[in-house]
């Protein structure tokens, strides 16, 4: 089975797409890897390999977790499925 | 594989100084950028020479002059480095430079261009790297035990799948060295920015941890006394953001994985400063690849770990840097630059005491003399941090 996209911890609100080319509409494998399980998603954006989907619904101003850690700031809605990047979202330092 | 760290041991050089080299080179080291003809010209006549060419060393002054002369000091010490032949435009700077590596017992000679011209020193300095090379190439080899290598690492051009799995692997081989007793050291203090609580628990004691918060609140003073944005773009660089890293918090977070889970910060170092003992060190320095890497060769370090996302291609004149890479899109258009292939852990194919496992035999074989890829490559980037301008 195919991984497409790899979650660091169970409270993330993003996972990381790991294959190449991946489309909008794609039934997805997720891997969460601190607690070893495995979940189904679909992709709302084609997303580049590296690049993040929101696993969950996300409001504008909303803090981003990854890694169980705040990445930053939402600065638009993001829905569950869509591409998650510096369109989306900054940093809160600097 | 099982690779038992305990009582493993590596084939190198053993220098004047005690320190063991896993390389032998002889390096002809400008003291400034009026030499960097000269020195290449005497690395074109004396084959086994290497000229270690760079933009720095006039008019500099205070703390900045100061780190100028530790990182070219600390280069030529470096164990890797079997003799040096150190030519400036003039012979004040280029005797201070002479001295400092002569501390170590070392074989080193210097050159003073004025008065004297190109051709004469390129002359007299081709006769001193011939002995040298000569000299070197009669030195033999010695066992030494593990414990006697020195291992630094620093990441480039991260993305996503640097903090999934790359670091994480060198975090795995960092937790196991530093049970071994070796000495480690990692840095980048504007890449630790959102992770910086994080570093500071894992330091020994909190007098560690108050070092550490000094250095990294220094560094933000830095960047928020110059910066004209967010600073995107440059952290996270172009490449980062093109790989999904979406801000320096995610890339930070990424970053610190190359401490693994068990090791403790021992210690902090200043730019180009030795380290007094053994354990996992702290230094103060540039996110910038080429700058880090240039410091940590003087520093003293013999091996490098470089986990890459997107595929940066750095090598280094004296210190062996091992590239390895989990991005599949990396591994499958830039091979040639990836010495350890870790995609495996992204589909579960590869667990990460496997991954870990891989990058330790990688590193015993570049330690017994096995070439890296950025070394077939030819990359030797040496990049001198400067503190701010010229006098």
């Amino acid at each position: 089975m195919t991984i497409h996209f790899v979650v660091h911890d169970e409270g993330d609100s993003v996972g990381v797409v790991v294959v190449e080319g991946l489309k909008a509409g794609t039934r997805l494998n997720g891997w969460i890897m601190d607690q070893d399980k495995m979940i189904e998603f679909d992709a709302k954006s084609d997303i580049p390999i590296g690049h993040k989907l929101a696993i969950k619904g996300i409001k504008s101003g909303d803090t981003i977790i990854k890694y169980g850690v705040d990445i930053g700031r939402a600065v638009k809605d993001i829905g569950a499925g869509e591409h998650l990047h510096v369109h989306n979202v900054k940093t809160k330092r600097w | 594989m099982g690779i038992n760290l305990k009582g493993a041991s590596f084939e190198g050089w053993r220098r004047e100084n005690g320190r063991m080299g896993v390389r032998n080179h002889v390096i002809i080291l400008p003291v400034d950028d009026l030499s960097n003809a000269a020195a290449e010209a005497v690395a074109n006549n004396i084959k086994g020479a290497m000229a270690i060419p760079h933009a720095y060393g006039r008019l500099q002054f205070g703390a900045d002059l100061e780190l100028h002369f530790r990182t070219l000091i600390g280069t030529g010490t470096n164990p890797n480095v079997a003799g040096v032949v150190v030519i400036g435009i003039e012979p004040g700077w280029t005797g201070r430079i002479v001295e400092g590596i002569a501390k170590s017992g070392k074989p080193v000679e210097g050159f003073a261009i004025e008065q004297n011209g190109d051709i004469n020193t390129i002359a007299n300095a081709s006769r001193a790297a011939y002995k040298l090379v000569k000299h070197a190439s009669r030195l033999r080899k010695t066992k030494a035990d593990l414990t006697e290598l020195w291992v630094s690492t620093k990441c480039g051009e991260s993305d996503t799948t640097s903090g999934l799995a790359s670091c994480p692997t060198v975090g795995n081989a960092f937790d196991k060295l530093w049970e071994n007793g070796n000495t480690l050291v990692f840095g980048e203090t504007s890449e630790i920015t959102g992770g910086e609580h994080l570093v500071a628990q894992r330091c020994r004691t909190p007098e560690i941890a108050a070092q550490f918060m000094a250095m990294f609140d220094r560094y933000q003073r830095m960047i928020e006394a110059n910066k004209t944005n967010d600073l995107s773009e440059s952290q996270p660089t172009k490449g980062n953001i093109e790989g999904g890293l979406t801000t320096i918090e995610e890339k930070a977070l990424g970053n610190i994985q190359k401490i693994g889970k068990k090791c403790l910060v021992d210690g902090v170092l200043d730019k180009a400063e030795a380290p007094t003992g053994p354990g996992l060190w702290f230094m103060d320095s540039s996110s910038a690849a080429a700058e880090m890497v240039t410091l940590c060769a003087a520093s003293g370090y013999a091996v490098h770990f470089f986990p890459t996302g997107q595929g940066n291609v750095i090598g280094n004149p004296i210190l062996p840097v091992i590239k390895l890479t989990a991005n599949p899109r990396t591994q499958r258009t830039m091979s040639e630059h990836i010495d350890v292939d870790v995609t495996g852990l992204l589909q579960k194919r590869m667990n990460m005491d496997d991954a870990g496992e891989a990058l330790l035999d990688c590193m015993l074989r570049t330690a017994d003399g096995e070439l890296t890829a950025a070394e077939l490559l030819g990359h030797r980037e040496f990049s001198l941090t400067r503190l701010y301008e010229s006098a």
